[in-house]
């Protein structure tokens, strides 16, 4: 849903009444925090998206293996190079395959739940760990400094006015949830951090605060003294929320998982969503692939660091993939494992590869478009030690596909999110998009009248319902709801006209709520003597 | 500026190529905070304990009511001369906590070293071996922390693993892990370039940077890279090295080696690049070529040019005054304060010291706007909260124990708390110091903040961390003890928001804590004085004591848990 538009458009709706009558300003609240919570229907889609983050720079050509070329693969990269006869192959292609540690990963692509875009990156590509991640996660150009997260301007743009207007009543629960304690990059908003962080949701304790003095938060203290009240309440509210949702009698794991921290990371994501939440974004980091030396071991380059960690990868997000298709919830939600950057087609001396340019990014779930985008990269038959992997897709034409045919993301909210002048790759159907979660041409249509109005008493309300159930408010102007006109459940579309009296309400200006289904619409009205 | 005019202005072309310099990870001052004003003229203002508080709270860890008495009666300038010239003369080694591990073969030279005495002279290459003494290094780095002289010179070692970091469990060796801590230590006030000559060949370093295994036929540019991009130059728009002069660092780097059991580091000559090194225009087309057999002497080479380049000690002087006064370096900063700092360092031959007085004695740093707008790192919380509270450990004469202790404190809990000492998240070092916009709020998420209060309500309410039959906890009428006058509520009241607080509480709210938690809900101030004077005639008597301490625990830990202020310094 878009909070913004909805929001916007009462105020447009408010200016069509004569903007001041006898004093009272009908528009002066329309942009008010409790009112703009009331215009929410709450039925936004139910879509989730699992952000995987590989740390390093993951070495893509040994992870996804260009057997078509084989000969050129192997000469330039002897030492660490998959034996052919190791490479996992993929059902469709004779092309391409997989690294032998990356067989959940096989599973999944050959049952259609696995997306591999071939070759992801940017352009001016850099080598630098930090910067690179920097720009992975603000979706920046090469040559651009942003300091807040792809997905931060995406929640920010879906729930605006957090932390300091949430929860609400439509979403009660954190926002994002990553793991470890560190927040990270992408979930920085443009004025806060939209994520909850947690290690073990049972560790939370009841924290009820005691008194506080009111303190200016212009002042360099108050500043940061506001940011940790700010997170000292959110841990009290969103702690609670968590553990019900987690300990919800009757949710548990019904798939078997590693035993490591990685995949506990994913039972516990997998609890989250089948106990409720409506959380849109999880996060989760596996360090340890920076593979300067010893990525493969000699003798069996089918083994060694990355090998270990590639398995840890595939082995946690397949039972994951299996958990929450068990639990019946795979259909909400999609995964993307993606890496800073690729590393070198020539791999070193030490058994190793070097920072790279572009590298395979992988989408996984039942939503998703099995099968690879983008061709193989070519590689010389010949390599040198500067030869690099050079990007078939932009890493921000996948964003924006995630959140164009994911995540519903409007126009005017895609060109916040990640900047003009990328296209959306066939990742998923959005067929999803269109029934959910979006307000029908709320713009358009006007679904509620009041006349007279201003009015002393009694005024004569039409409304139009698509049918279904129906409900007219009248709210005062601070958006408190002070007394239900109407909640009815009609069989067909009609127009209905109606009958109201405000006339034991004092003289001021008061709203009426209409909704039905996803839509929702505020009009002013104003109570005269 | 709207929120959506910001996100759509980033996206503008003229964004995205700011026209004035955009400064390293520099913030746009947001306009809704204030300016803090001030230059780096001498302070000259007042000389109060909330001057004094300030100024140990920033150097040390955590202002102690005896140090905030003897800063107090000596000038500012003095004060600081003392924590700037102060080192500790006698850091110690780290110990052998256990005895060798069973499984560890019979000829490791670890058998060797007896349990209490220290081992950095005695290599080992057992993976066992070194995991405790890494663990080691960190009780030992700690109790350094907590036992420190009043110097800054704590404090500025963990500035520098954090700038020129390595991680102690990717180096895995113990040796090359002290030696690191050892060079530190000894360059801690010193000279910025003899530490970064020093750190490049440095075997923890080496190792760390993959220097070691940089040769002429397979170069490795990760240390090349890190040397510019975060250890000198700094990375930024107007930081213009080339990924061609990456390459020629990594190439005059080539032929460093290290002996991994001992930590001792060489140089192989076979293995150096003898090749012409041509760096980019950024760096004046340089060219390093020694002759055959003189490569070692090129790194110095190297060195040398990247400290041509005036960035170097902005960035430094950048970090520094994040560190020690305040995350966001406006414009008006950048040119009254980083700019002439960074003038200092330069003209005193890279000397910190000069950086250290002229900043810290500075009308900048004592501006009152200044105070408590840092947020705690775990390490300035954890042991600041114990030298303030006093909170004992076990004895140095047990250091078996004394060591468990520590080891709890340092990785148990620091680390819960997202700051493990000697391993940073990375090697830019632990994210707070450097992520902007938000740096050290960073340091506080949901997670984090339950454990800091989760460790406190141990502290005082749970019992402590008990271990080998002792206890480490807070005593909170010790506390109360070293207060000003602990028997007028009213009194200790305002002494627990001096001495924990970086901001005067409101009258009413004093008032609050004082009737509800001290005279428990009473309006006569002279039930708590009698409470406290009859423990103090009769400490012994079960009765006085329990009276006191329930009251007193409850005090502590509405300061130290409840109120998010205590988070600050």
């Amino acid at each position: 849903m878009q909070r913004r538009k909805f929001i916007r458009n009462t105020a447009v709706t408010a200016v069509g009444v004569p903007g001041l009558v006898n004093g009272f300003s009908l528009s002066a609240h329309a942009e008010d925090s409790m009112i703009g919570r009331l215009l929410q229907s709450g039925t936004a889609n139910d879509h989730i998206l699992v952000l995987v983050q590989l740390s390093g720079g993951n070495d893509g050509l040994n992870t996804v293996i260009p057997l078509d070329q084989y000969s050129n693969y192997y000469n330039a990269r002897t030492n660490i190079a998959i034996a052919e006869n190791r490479v996992l192959p993929l059902t469709g292609t004779n092309a391409t395959g997989l690294h032998p540690s990356f067989s959940g990963f096989r599973d999944l692509y050959n049952n259609g739940d696995l997306c591999i875009i071939q070759s992801v990156g940017y352009p001016s590509p850099v080598f630098s760990h930090f910067r690179a991640t920097d720009i992975w996660n603000t979706a920046s150009d090469s040559n651009q400094y942003l300091n807040d997260g792809w997905l931060g301007r995406y929640l920010n743009a879906e729930y605006n006015g957090f932390p300091a207007a949430f929860p609400t009543a439509e979403m009660p629960d954190p926002l994002a949830i990553q793991f470890g304690s560190s927040a990270a990059l992408a979930l920085l908003g443009p004025t806060s951090p939209m994520a909850y962080s947690i290690s073990d949701p049972n560790a939370f304790i009841n924290n009820a605060n005691g008194g506080q003095d009111a303190v200016a938060s212009t002042t360099p203290m108050g500043d940061k003294l506001k940011h940790v009240r700010d997170v000292s309440r959110q841990s009290e509210i969103y702690s609670t929320v968590i553990r019900t949702a987690y300990n919800m009698a009757g949710n548990n794991n019904l798939a078997t998982y590693p035993n490591n921290t990685f995949a506990s990371q994913f039972k516990i994501i997998a609890k989250l969503i089948n106990g409720g939440l409506k959380t849109k974004v999880y996060v989760v980091t596996l360090k340890g692939f920076d593979t300067h030396v010893g990525q493969a071991v000699g003798s069996d380059t089918s083994t060694g660091v990355h090998a270990t960690q590639l398995s840890i990868v595939s082995e946690a997000v397949k039972a994951f993939y299996n958990d929450i298709k068990l639990m019946n919830k795979d259909q909400r939600v999609m995964g993307m494992v993606f890496s800073e950057f690729g590393r070198r087609i020539k791999s070193n001396a030490g058994t190793g590869t070097d920072h790279g340019y572009a590298a395979p990014v992988f989408l996984f779930g039942s939503p998703v478009t099995g099968g690879i985008i983008g061709t193989n990269p070519l590689l010389p038959s010949v390599a040198g030690v500067d030869d690099n992997i050079d990007m078939q897709y932009d890493f921000r034409q996948v964003y924006y596909s995630i959140m164009k045919r994911w995540l519903c993301q409007d126009s005017t909210s895609l060109q916040q999110i990640i900047q003009p002048g990328f296209t959306d790759l066939n990742i998923c159907n959005n067929a999803d998009c269109a029934p959910l979660g979006r307000p029908t041409a709320v713009n358009e249509n006007n679904f509620v009248n009041t006349a007279p109005n201003p009015s002393s008493g009694i005024s004569s309300l039409s409304f139009y319902t698509a049918g279904g159930h129906t409900l007219l408010q009248l709210v005062s102007k601070e958006g408190r709801p002070l007394q239900t006109l109407l909640e009815t459940t009609y069989d067909r579309p009609q127009t209905i006209n109606k009958q109201i009296n405000i006339s034991s309400f004092p003289t001021g200006m008061y709203y009426i709520r209409y909704q039905n289904g996803r839509n929702v619409q505020m009009k002013p009205i104003l109570k005269v003597q | 500026m709207e929120r959506k005019e910001f996100i759509t202005s980033l996206f503008k072309p003229s964004a995205a190529k700011p026209a004035k310099a955009n400064f390293n990870n520099q913030v746009a001052m947001p306009e809704d905070i204030d300016p803090i004003g001030g230059s780096l003229s001498l302070y000259s203002g007042q000389w109060t304990e909330n001057e004094v508080i300030h100024l140990l709270k920033r150097t040390m860890y955590g202002a102690r009511v005896e140090d905030v008495t003897y800063f107090k009666t000596m000038s500012c300038s003095s004060a600081v001369d003392e924590l700037v010239n102060t080192v500790n003369p006698n850091p110690g080694e780290p110990i052998k906590v256990n005895s060798t591990s069973q499984t560890v073969a019979a000829t490791d030279p670890d058998w060797g070293v007896p349990v209490g005495r220290t081992w950095v002279n005695t290599g080992s290459t057992a993976g066992i071996v070194n995991r405790e003494r890494r663990a080691g290094i960190k009780s030992w780095w700690l109790n350094n922390m907590i036992n420190q002289p009043r110097s800054v010179e704590e404090k500025m070692i963990l500035f520098w693993s954090n700038y020129v970091t390595i991680e102690f469990e990717i180096v895995g060796g113990a040796i090359m892990c002290y030696k690191y801590m050892k060079l530190l230590r000894q360059h801690a006030t010193g000279n910025f370039k003899t530490l970064i000559k020093t750190v490049t060949i440095d075997p923890g370093m080496l190792v760390y940077l993959n220097g070691y295994e940089n040769t002429k036929t397979a170069p490795d540019e990760n240390y090349g890279r890190e040397l510019q991009e975060l250890f000198t130059i700094g990375k930024g728009p107007v930081n213009l090295f080339t990924e061609d002069d990456v390459k020629a660092a990594a190439r005059v780097l080539t032929g460093h080696s290290v002996n991994l059991t001992d930590g001792i580091n060489g140089f192989i000559n076979s293995r150096h690049d003898t090749n012409p090194k041509v760096f980019s225009s950024f760096y004046n087309n340089t060219v390093i070529n020694r002759p055959e057999n003189q490569g070692v002497l090129e790194t110095d080479d190297l060195i040398e040019m990247l400290f041509t380049k005036e960035e170097v000690s902005k960035n430094i002087c950048r970090r520094l005054y994040r560190y020690f006064v305040y995350h966001i370096i406006s414009d008006d900063v950048e040119t009254n304060i980083i700019a002439p700092l960074a003038a200092t360092l330069s003209s005193n031959n890279y000397e910190i010291k000069p950086v250290l007085l002229q900043l810290l004695k500075s009308e900048h740093f004592f501006n009152a706007m200044q105070y408590g707008d840092i947020i705690k790192s775990p390490v300035d919380y954890t042991v600041g909260l114990i030298r303030e509270c006093g909170i004992k450990l076990p004895p140095e004469s047990n250091p078996q124990l004394l060591y468990k202790h520590l080891n709890y404190l340092a990785v148990t809990f620091m680390g819960s708390v997202e700051q493990t000492i000697g391993d940073p998240n990375n090697v830019s070092g632990f994210i707070p110091y450097y992520q902007a916009p938000f740096f050290d709020k960073l340091w506080i998420t949901t997670d984090t903040f339950i454990k800091r209060q989760g460790f406190i309500d141990t502290m005082i309410n749970g019992g402590g961390y008990s271990n080998g039959g002792f206890n480490t906890f807070i005593d909170p009428v010790a506390v109360a003890f070293r207060m000003s006058n602990p028997a007028d509520p009213n009194q200790l009241v305002e002494d627990f928001n001096t001495y924990f607080l970086r901001r005067e509480l409101s009258q009413p709210l004093r008032d609050t804590i004082k009737t509800e938690i001290l005279l428990t809900g009473v309006t006569d101030d002279s039930y708590w004085a009698s409470a406290w004077n009859n423990y103090m005639n009769a400490p012994a008597n079960m009765e006085n004591y329990s009276v006191v301490n329930t009251r007193l625990k409850a005090l502590m830990l509405y300061f130290l848990s409840k109120l998010e202020e205590y988070h600050l310094m």
